[in-house]
C-alpha cells in the first residue's frame, strides 16, 4: 500500500489539501521561473531600447536626471550629425558591399571545397583538411601583422580587395558546409554519373539544389563576421572613405567632444538591420552562427 | 567507369590558393618576424630578445594576468547562466518560450564595437546605470573609472553580449535529450535542482565543453571590448594581450614584438584547448 493509499484511507480529506498545496507550490516555481526570465529579458532588450532613446534625443539627455525614457524628435538632427562626421551614406555603403560581396565569393570558395572534402578521394586531402581544422585555432592578430605588411607592399590598404580578400578562405564555413554535404546521398551522384553527367553538372544542378537550407545558414554566418569585424578593417583602412560600420563607430568615440546622439545614431544604423534580418530568418541564422553545434 | 580525376583539385585549388597566401603566409612570417627587430627600417635577426623583454615587460604582465582574470571569471559565470536560462526555457509548459529565446539571442546578433561603445555610454560616471542606482537611493558605482570596477565592467558586458549564444546551443542540445531520464529521477524523488546538477550537466558535457573551448579561444583573443569600452584602462587595469598587440604593432609599429606577443597567444589556446579536452574528455 502506497503512502497516498494509506492517507486517503485514514483521513479521506488529506489528499485533497496535499495536492492543493502541491499546485501553491507549483504556483509559486512558476513565478519564480516567470520572473527571472522576465529578469534577463529585460537586461537583454533594455540596452537596445537606450539605444534608440539616445538615438532620438539630443545627446545631454542621455545623462539627465531623472532619465529621459521616451524617444524625442531629434533623430534628424543625430543623423546630420553623423552624417557630417563620418559620411554614413558612405560608410552604409562599404559596409553592405564589401559584406554582399565577400559572402558571395566565399560562400562560392567554400563550398566547392566543402563538396571535394566530404564526398572525394585525392591526394592531400587529409593534409588540407587538418590544416583548416588547425587553422580556425590561430588568432587574427597572429597574421594580422603579415597581412599589414603584404597589403602595404601591394598599395593595397585602403582598397576593397585588403577587406575581403584575406579571410575568403573561411574554413569553419567549409567545415559547415562539409556537414551538411556528407549527408548528401552519394547514390544520386553516382546514378546521374551512369547517365553520363558532368561533375560540374552534378554539383550544380543535383547537389546544390538541395543545399539551400545548408547555404543559407552558412551565408549569413559569413555575412555576420564581415558586418561585425573590427580589427582588421581598422588595421587596413585609413581613409574614412573606406570605413565600414565597426571602424566608423569606434572612431566617433575618438575625438575630444563626443556628440553622443551622433554616435549612438551610428550604433542604431550599425544594428537595427541586423536585428530586422534576425526577426526576418529566425531560424536560418540560429543554425548559421551556430554551425556544427547543432548537429 | 570513367573518373574525372582532376575535378576535385579544381574545386579546392581557389580555398587552398587563398589559404596559403592569406593565412600560411602570415603565420609563418610572423613567426619569424617575432625573431627580428626593425632598426632604422630594416629588419634584424635578433634571436630571442623580443621573448626575453616580456618577462621584464609589466604591461605584458599585467596584460596576460587580465586576459586571464576575465578568462576564469567570465567564461564559468556565462556557461552556468547559460545552463540555468536554457533549462528554464526547455519547460514543456512554458509560455513565451519563443519571446524569451528571442530576447535572450538579441545580443549576440549586436556588432561587438556598437555593444562595447553602447555599454561605455551606459556606464559612464553620469550615465544611466548609475541614474538607476541613485533612484534606489544607492551611491554611484566607478564603473570604467576604478581599475576593479572596469574588469567587473568588462566581465557584465560581455556576459551580456555572450550569455544568449551560448544558451541556444545548449538549448538545442537540451531538446535532443530523451525525458525518460527525467521522468524516472522525479519519480525517485529528484528535486529540480538534483536533475539540473545530475541529470543535465552531465548529459551536456560535450557541448560544454565546445562552448567553453570557443569562449576560451574568443577571450584570450580579447580586443574589440577593451579597445571601445575601456580602452584597456584605467592604468593599464584592463590591457588584454590582444589590445596590446595591436597597440605595439600599429601604435608603436615594433611589428617583431606584437609577433612575439601574438605567439605566446597562439601558443595559449593550443594548449588550453588541448588542456579542456584531456580534462573534461578523460573521465
Amino acid at each position: 500500500m502506497n503512502v497516498i493509499e494509506k492517507v486517503t484511507l485514514n483521513n479521506p480529506h488529506a489528499l485533497p489539501a496535499r495536492v492543493k498545496s502541491q499546485k501553491k507550490k507549483g504556483f509559486f516555481r512558476q513565478s519564480g521561473v516567470y520572473l527571472f526570465l522576465g529578469l534577463f529579458a529585460f537586461i537583454s532588450i533594455f540596452p537596445f531600447y537606450w539605444m534608440i532613446i539616445g538615438a532620438t534625443n539630443h545627446s545631454g539627455k542621455m545623462f539627465s536626471s531623472p532619465p529621459t525614457l521616451l524617444p524625442g524628435k531629434e533623430f534628424m538632427v543625430n543623423l546630420a550629425h553623423l552624417n557630417e562626421a563620418v559620411r554614413i551614406g558612405r560608410v552604409l555603403f562599404n559596409s553592405v558591399f564589401v559584406s554582399v560581396l565577400f559572402v558571395i565569393l566565399a560562400l562560392a570558395i567554400s563550398t566547392a571545397a566543402a563538396y571535394v572534402l566530404a564526398k572525394f578521394e585525392f591526394k592531400g586531402k587529409k593534409t588540407i583538411f587538418t590544416a583548416f581544422l588547425l587553422s580556425m585555432m590561430i588568432p587574427g592578430q597572429a597574421t594580422m601583422i603579415p597581412l599589414f605588411k603584404m597589403m602595404s607592399d601591394f598599395h593595397l590598404l585602403n582598397t576593397y580587395f585588403a577587406l575581403i580578400a584575406p579571410s575568403l578562405c573561411f574554413p569553419f564555413a567549409i567545415f559547415l558546409m562539409r556537414q551538411n554535404l556528407m549527408a548528401f546521398p552519394t547514390e544520386l551522384m553516382e546514378s546521374a554519373r551512369l547517365d553520363g553527367a558532368s561533375e560540374l553538372r552534378i554539383f550544380l544542378s543535383i547537389v546544390l539544389p538541395s543545399m539551400k537550407p545548408a547555404l543559407a545558414a552558412t551565408a549569413i554566418f559569413l555575412f555576420m563576421s564581415q558586418w561585425n569585424n573590427f580589427m582588421w578593417p581598422l588595421v587596413a583602412t585609413t581613409s574614412s572613405e573606406m570605413y565600414t560600420f565597426p571602424v566608423a563607430i569606434a572612431s566617433l568615440m575618438g575625438v575630444t567632444s563626443i556628440d553622443y546622439g551622433q554616435v549612438m545614431m551610428g550604433v542604431t544604423i550599425a544594428t537595427i538591420p541586423m536585428i530586422i534580418f534576425f526577426l526576418a530568418l529566425q531560424r536560418h541564422f540560429i543554425s548559421g552562427m551556430l554551425g556544427s553545434a547543432l548537429k | 567507369m570513367k573518373r574525372n580525376v582532376a575535378f576535385p583539385y579544381f574545386f579546392i585549388a581557389p580555398a587552398v590558393l587563398l589559404f596559403a597566401v592569406f593565412t600560411i603566409y602570415p603565420v609563418l612570417s610572423s613567426l619569424l618576424l617575432s625573431f627580428q627587430k626593425s632598426t632604422g627600417g630594416e629588419l634584424i635577426f635578433t634571436g630571442l630578445a623580443n621573448y626575453q623583454r616580456l618577462f621584464g615587460d609589466d604591461i605584458f604582465i599585467k596584460a596576460l594576468k587580465n586576459t586571464f582574470l576575465i578568462l576564469i571569471i567570465q567564461v564559468p559565470i556565462m556557461i552556468f547562466l547559460a545552463l540555468v536560462l536554457a533549462n528554464a526555457l526547455n519547460r514543456k509548459l512554458l509560455k513565451l518560450k519563443g519571446f524569451f529565446r528571442t530576447s535572450f539571442f538579441l545580443p549576440a546578433v549586436t556588432s561587438l564595437v556598437a555593444y562595447a561603445v553602447l555599454f561605455s555610454i551606459m556606464m559612464q560616471d553620469d550615465g544611466i546605470f548609475n541614474t538607476a542606482i541613485h533612484m534606489l537611493g544607492l551611491d554611484s558605482i566607478p564603473w570604467l573609472s576604478h581599475p576593479v570596477w572596469a574588469k567587473i565592467s568588462m566581465i557584465l558586458a560581455m556576459t551580456w553580449r555572450w550569455t544568449g549564444y551560448n544558451m541556444v546551443i545548449f538549448l538545442a542540445a537540451l531538446q535532443n535529450l530523451s525525458d525518460d531520464i527525467y521522468e524516472a529521477a522525479a519519480l525517485d524523488g529528484a528535486g529540480k535542482w538534483q536533475q539540473f546538477f545530475h541529470i543535465t550537466i552531465p548529459q551536456l558535457k560535450p557541448v560544454i565543453l565546445f562552448s567553453t573551448i570557443l569562449s576560451t579561444i574568443g577571450t584570450l583573443q580579447l580586443f574589440d571590448e577593451p579597445m571601445n569600452l575601456t580602452k584597456g584602462g584605467p592604468a593599464d587595469s584592463t590591457m588584454t594581450l590582444g589590445l596590446y598587440i595591436y597597440q605595439n604593432g600599429f601604435e608603436y609599429f615594433d611589428f617583431g614584438y606584437a609577433s612575439a606577443i601574438a605567439y605566446v597567444v597562439v601558443i595559449l589556446v593550443a594548449v588550453l584547448s588541448f588542456l579542456q579536452f584531456k580534462v573534461t574528455g578523460e573521465d
